[in-house]
């Protein structure tokens, strides 16, 4: 199996696990957004409260799940590695440059947008994930059946302006980490076409960039609004 | 016009280096680049300095010798041209100007702005070449090769390795320079005997001279004096993973 630590190893084949790791964590985020839009429901919480107690009990997504928290690490450890190599690949730095005469910003920011996403991440999984699990979450009864009221956990999370601050921040970064990372994650793995490649430009571009981190925007600014009686 | 110089002095590549700066007048706008380097050679010639040490060949464009990052760009303000295409018409009046050599671990600077580049030349011997049998010319086109092919493995040989892309690249990667080679004759038929160990190897030689790995922010491709496409990045992957998961080569 040498073949295969020597392939991972490489340059190329570091990029390739950015690549794939990335990109599954993108459409992750379109079965999260999708999932979530739950929240929008004026129904107190039920539709929310059994959408996460099947996400939470399917052997499948929990499966898939663990694969995904693999994926976070190893993506960000491998970033980590990548960064320290291309660092050292140019020891002594120019007196002056203008990279913003060749390059999008977002393109030459990954790292850092990366670091405030995985701040992100620890922050929203101790939130909710680490509540859900193993915290002390309020039930709630449907049909004769006990769930875990986790739209009550959301509901006072968002209900304060700092932390939804926090949350519109971070998609603005995920939009710009997406906007590059989205498509640049096709082209390392060699997928790059004349008929498809404008095809998922304007996918990463409109959808990964724009529509989905601003409807993720959207959900605890509507839960902050709502909770604050500002609307119905 | 009147230009204000500040251009890297490094005696060679143990000593330290600084920018040190020179008042130029009189300085044609229809000068090169490089011709304004020579008459301020000339004078600090005649002043008994020593002359700035700078590569530079054919001067036409197509040598790629005249590495040179100009106020904060490979090759100056231009795109898709050398330092030897770049006149002083393309700066202003008193303007000052940054002269610094390619910055990258695996182009250590001579002296200068002269780096050693020769990093390029073990990754082409690694595996840019075809290997055929000696002897008589070919017969021009005994080997049908469609148009579109033809183009797309010239616009790829149209590679000068001048290194810009390397200096370019925030990560100094030399993911263009080397895509370049390995796409040009991947397409080609008489390049396919040894296409995935070509693949291969130039891409472990890459690596092992001490480049940087490609993030895509195609700085390398705005910056080429040849504007080579970043669809030879996208190839070369293409070719380094196939040959990976299918060749021989345990």
């Amino acid at each position: 199996m040498s073949w295969v630590t020597q392939t991972l190893s490489s340059s190329l084949g570091r990029k390739v696990i950015m690549s794939l790791t990335g990109l599954f964590l993108s459409s992750f985020l379109v079965i999260h957004m999708a999932g979530n839009l739950q929240l929008f429901k004026s129904d107190e919480g039920r539709a929310f409260n059994e959408y996460t107690y099947f996400m939470t009990h399917n052997p499948v997504i929990m499966t898939i799940s663990y694969l995904l928290y693999t994926s976070i690490l190893v993506h960000a450890l491998m970033a980590l590695i990548l960064t320290r190599h291309n660092k050292s690949s140019r020891p002594v730095d120019y007196a002056f440059k203008r990279p913003e005469a060749n390059s999008a910003w977002s393109s030459r920011n990954m790292g850092i947008l990366g670091t405030v996403l995985l701040i992100f991440i620890v922050l929203h999984m101790r939130t909710f994930w680490y509540e859900m699990h193993f915290g002390s979450v309020p039930m709630a009864e449907y049909d004769g059946k006990q769930y875990k009221d986790l739209y009550k956990v959301v509901l006072v999370a968002f209900s304060q302006w700092w932390y939804v601050l926090i949350y519109v921040i971070s998609m603005a970064a995920l939009g710009y980490h997406l906007v590059h990372g989205f498509q640049s994650g096709f082209q390392t793995i060699g997928l790059r076409h004349k008929k498809y490649t404008p095809l998922i430009e304007a996918l990463g571009t409109y959808v990964f960039a724009i529509l989905i981190p601003a409807l993720f925007a959207a959900m605890p600014i509507y839960i902050f609004l709502k909770a604050n009686n500002f609307i119905g | 016009m009147k230009v204000n110089l500040k251009v890297w002095r490094q005696k060679n590549n143990n000593a330290a280096g600084k920018l040190v700066e020179y008042g130029l007048d009189n300085i044609s706008p229809d000068m090169s680049f490089l011709e304004m380097i020579d008459v301020l050679n000339g004078e600090l010639t005649r002043k008994g300095d020593e002359p700035v040490a700078f590569d530079h060949d054919c001067r036409e464009g197509i040598c790629g010798m005249c590495s040179m990052y100009i106020n904060g760009r490979a090759h100056g303000p231009q795109t898709g041209a050398t330092t030897c295409q770049l006149h002083m018409r393309s700066f202003n009046d008193g303007e000052t100007i940054i002269v610094e050599p390619w910055r990258a671990r695996a182009f250590p600077v001579i002296k200068d702005l002269m780096v050693d580049r020769t990093a390029f030349d073990r990754i082409m011997q690694s595996g840019g070449y075809v290997s055929v049998n000696t002897g008589s010319a070919p017969d021009a086109n005994e080997i049908a090769i469609s148009r579109t092919i033809a183009d797309e493995a010239m616009d790829a040989a149209q590679c000068i390795g001048c290194g810009a892309c390397v200096a370019a690249c925030k990560n100094a990667s030399a993911m263009l320079f080397v895509a370049a080679k390995v796409s040009h004759m991947a397409v080609l038929p008489q390049g396919q005997a040894e296409r995935s160990i070509r693949a291969e190897r130039m891409v472990a030689q890459m690596d092992a001279e001490g480049f940087g790995a490609c993030s895509f922010t195609g700085a390398c491709s705005v910056e080429c004096p040849k504007s080579i496409s970043l669809d030879h990045i996208a190839r070369m992957n293409r070719e380094y993973l196939g040959a990976k998961l299918t060749s021989e080569n345990v």
